[in-house]
């Protein structure tokens, strides 16, 4: 690459010098969105230190505190509401700063489950082509034909119904994150398997095919590494529909219970008091999810565009 | 006579991240009315950036810095893209290698060409016809009239290229830049289409910049010859004269190395450079000489054929297409055979076939005795061991996101020849020096390395499994000359030190003389042809091979 220096360059210094930190520092508008979401993520993480009430604790919720509006004082308690309170005497600040972290946590857990379904089963299909490549993408093909969300919603309704009534409220996440990873892998099948097929006919798995690698060493070794590229682009642009997913999966009350505040629970409870004056519970989760959403779609896309080897 | 074209002090430059590549570098050309300049240098050189620059077509971010452009006279401002672009099209026209996406499949030929032509002339819809099926006529396409209404995909590869230059000449264009017209094309067709360009040009005064890497097209087609070398002009001058005597070093060197048809040489003439590798093989010739010469052929082929869609029906079904009929052929050990032939001949399929990838429809593979396909698992394991393959494309052939060193290891561990990652270290060493790389080139990945350097891996991959019978399938025909020269050396070093049995396959004939100790000719998937390459390149028996023979450009003789 450049000139040679004896000084070994600190991560900064291959960042800079690598083609995405490169392509990076030059668009302001990946920049702007890498930091929101970077912001964003840092502050639901740090929740219980950054919040000024631990909502997850019934105990220090004050039924009196209820229906404050921004900025202003309780005017029984006198205590201070930055972005106001809830129906229930809620910080709102503190329970947007947890229910973006269940939000995140849920987005994460999907992507992963569904990337890793979909990466798999998309491997495999490339890799095998025939009956076997039939089968799974006539699987994605019927999926596809139902609307995702409405997918999720049997998926939650049946796993829920499963369960004993005593661990349901327990078992919300899992099952919240189990019903959009099963309804999202389509998308991560279709692109790893056009990009597989491609690989396929390259001359170093015709190498490893003639030396006779195992099928999963070929997949795994291979393969996996060459696809990464497509997945890293999905699963962003899928995260923000994860989120969003979840956020209209508790809106429609089929999500997270109430002591488990999701930014779609929020906008939920928010959208009761919109036509009775207190607009600042469904304004500022929804912002909150606006911006999350936008900024990862943004950072996808100009993955998409910076990653595309066409434009290399 | 005043020059069609007269280029003096051309500059482009494309500024890259950290510096900027100048590509071309004080470049001054004349072309005469009806004369074809020979543009020719490896790659990188510069030579196709010259001709997109004075048609307006460089890739951004490239741009012309300096120079001026005369087009009969008439000053070009040479950084107006916008001037350029004017002339582009009428009265400067433009073949590219791939005549397969320069025709629009959706149009006809006709459409396509009366288009060009009513563009460029005021003409009504049936004289513009009229003149399609002249300019298609003069290009030597059988029935013109009737050929000129068909799509491009009834076009063969041949009279794709022949409608191209149709095209291209039909708005009776000054200049023609042709960009490796014949590359993709087979020798009896490129002699067919550098005829008729070189018999164009001459009749209606065009001035040609026929821009090539293969100096038998230069020797056969070009008036004179300008050689190129990063970016700069090294010597230009009359063809016969700069290829009997080149002037400069480079010149020289450049010709010295193109593998000659008339005589053998034991080594690749490789310019001025030691290319010769000493490295120690002890891994790799440990056990003794691969090959028990006393022992029968390594390879047989009893029978082989390759059918393919064949559909069995009520009604006859279809017999498909034969890719290999009835292949009849040993390889005794030790020995470089050369399978040679034009595309589609079938060479491919066999080598797909030899390489295990596929088996054949009919007929038997004979590897050291054992037949290939009907063996047990374990024997057919051992088998894939034995073969390896040095594949055609060294920037697919090798995982990119692997390191070299992973890349090399990883067939030592598959066939447990070493039992973890620390012991393959120094067995990779010992491979990266056998095919002159260093050590250090293990923990790069194959980005990092030249197409040259990727085939040297490639082939240090394929030794790797302490193979017999090594399958080269055109290793060398997308790579320059002078790396050509340097990669067949090594192998032929490497197949006599290890005693290595190879199947050679090349469409290149002068390769095939100098690497081969007998060839075999394929052609429509049959055998034309098997015998010793002195006897077959000096005393060819079957029409087909003489005739292919007969199409190869001829170099003249360096003095």
């Amino acid at each position: 690459m450049g000139a040679k220096t004896n000084r070994r360059p600190g991560w900064w210094g291959r960042f800079r010098a690598s083609d995405l930190g490169h392509a990076l520092l030059r668009a302001p508008v990946a920049m702007t969105a890498l930091a929101l979401v970077v912001l964003i993520m840092l502050a639901a993480l740090l929740a219980p230190w950054l919040a000024p009430q631990d909502v997850t604790r019934i105990g220090v919720v004050d039924l009196m505190d209820g229906f404050t509006p921004p900025l202003s004082h309780n005017e029984f308690s006198g205590r201070f509401f930055l972005l106001g309170s809830d129906d229930q005497g809620r910080d709102m600040l503190s329970a947007m700063l947890f229910g973006a972290r269940t939000s995140l946590l849920v987005g994460i857990a999907a992507v992963a489950l569904s990337a890793g379904i979909g990466v798999t089963l998309g491997l495999v299909a490339g890799y095998a082509g025939g009956r076997v490549d039939a089968l799974i993408m006539r699987m994605a093909d019927i999926q596809l034909s139902i609307p995702a969300i409405l997918l999720a919603l049997l998926i939650f309704g049946m796993t829920r119904s499963l369960l004993p009534a005593g661990l349901r409220d327990a078992m919300a996440i899992y099952v919240v994150v189990l019903a959009i990873g099963l309804s999202d892998w389509t998308s991560y099948a279709r692109t790893v398997r056009g990009a597989a097929m491609v690989e396929m006919r390259r001359d170093y798995i015709q190498a490893a095919v003639m030396m006779g690698r195992p099928a999963h060493a070929i997949l795994r070794r291979h393969l996996l590494p060459n696809v990464m590229r497509p997945i890293l682009v999905i699963a962003t642009i899928n995260f923000a529909i994860a989120v969003i997913a979840e956020s209209t999966l508790s809106f429609l009350g089929a999500g997270l219970p109430p002591n488990q505040p999701s930014l779609g629970t929020l906008i939920r409870i928010g959208q009761q008091f919109l036509l009775s004056g207190e607009w600042w519970i469904l304004t500022f989760p929804a912002l909150l999810l606006l911006v999350l959403a936008l900024s990862i779609n943004l950072l996808g896309d100009w993955l998409r565009e910076t990653l595309n080897p066409r434009g290399r | 006579m005043e020059p069609v074209l007269d280029i003096s002090g051309l500059r482009v430059e494309f500024p890259l991240r950290d510096r900027t590549l100048v590509a071309v570098q004080d470049v001054s050309l004349q072309i005469a009315p009806g004369e074809i300049l020979g543009l020719v240098g490896e790659s990188g050189a510069g030579k196709s950036t010259i001709g997109a620059a004075i048609t307006g077509l460089l890739q951004a971010p490239g741009h012309i810095t300096a120079g001026q452009v005369r087009l009969r006279g008439q000053v070009i401002d040479a950084t107006d893209a916008r001037a350029i672009r004017a002339l582009r099209g009428r009265r400067i026209s433009t073949i590219f290698q791939d005549p397969l996406t320069s025709l629009n499949p959706l149009f006809t030929i006709e459409r396509q060409l009366v288009d060009t032509i009513r563009t460029h002339r005021p003409l009504s819809l049936a004289a513009a016809r009229a003149e399609a099926v002249r300019a298609l006529d003069a290009t030597g396409i059988p029935d013109a009239a009737r050929r000129v209404r068909n799509w491009p995909h009834e076009f063969s590869g041949g009279m794709r290229q022949r409608a191209v230059i149709a095209l291209a000449l039909c708005s009776n264009p000054e200049l023609l830049i042709a960009d490796e017209p014949t590359t993709a094309l087979d020798v009896t067709v490129q002699a067919q289409i550098l005829r008729l360009i070189r018999t164009l040009a001459q009749e209606r005064g065009i001035g040609v910049m026929l821009v090539t890497h293969d100096m038998g097209v230069i020797a056969q087609t070009t008036d004179r010859v300008a050689v190129m070398q990063g970016g700069r002009l090294v010597e230009c001058g009359p063809t016969q004269q700069v290829l009997r005597q080149p002037q400069q070093p480079y010149s020289r060197a450049l010709i010295s190395v193109v593998p000659r048809l008339d005589e053998r040489h034991a080594r690749f003439p490789v310019a001025g450079i030691p290319d010769k590798v000493d490295a120690a093989l002890e891994w790799l010739s440990a056990g003794g000489p691969r090959t028990d010469p006393a022992g029968g052929p390594l390879v047989e082929l009893r029978n082989l054929s390759m059918h393919y869609g064949v559909r069995r029906g009520l009604f006859g079904g279809d017999p498909g297409f034969a890719a290999l009929q009835g292949i009849e052929l040993d390889i005794p050990r030790g020995e470089i055979l050369g399978l040679a032939g034009e595309s589609g001949s079938g060479k491919s399929t066999m080598a797909r076939i030899l390489a295990g990838l596929q088996a054949p429809s009919d007929g038997q593979l004979l590897f050291d005795g054992q037949d290939v396909f009907a063996a047990s698992r374990a024997a057919r394991s051992d088998i894939r061991r034995r073969i390896q393959m040095v594949f055609q494309d060294p920037y697919s052939s090798l995982n990119p996101r692997m390191k070299v060193g992973d890349i090399l290891a990883e067939p030592l561990l598959h066939h447990g020849f070493v039992q973890n990652a620390r012991a393959a270290v120094p067995v990779v060493q010992e491979l990266l020096n056998a095919v002159g790389l260093d050590a250090a080139a293990a923990r790069r990945h194959p980005h990092a390395f030249s197409g040259g350097q990727r085939q040297r891996i490639s082939i240090a991959r394929a030794l790797a499994s302490r193979p017999e019978f090594l399958i080269c399938d055109e290793p060398t025909s997308a790579l320059d000359v002078t790396i050509q020269a340097q990669i067949l050396n090594l192998m032929k070093d490497l197949q006599q030190r290890l005693g290595l049995t190879i199947l050679f396959i090349s469409h290149d004939l002068p390769v095939v003389r100098q690497m081969c100790d007998r060839v075999a000719v394929l052609q429509g998937g049959q055998l034309r042809e098997v015998a010793g390459v002195e006897q077959l390149f000096r005393a060819p028996q079957d029409a087909y091979v003489r005739q292919l023979l007969s199409m190869i450009p001829a170099m003249p003789a360096m003095a």
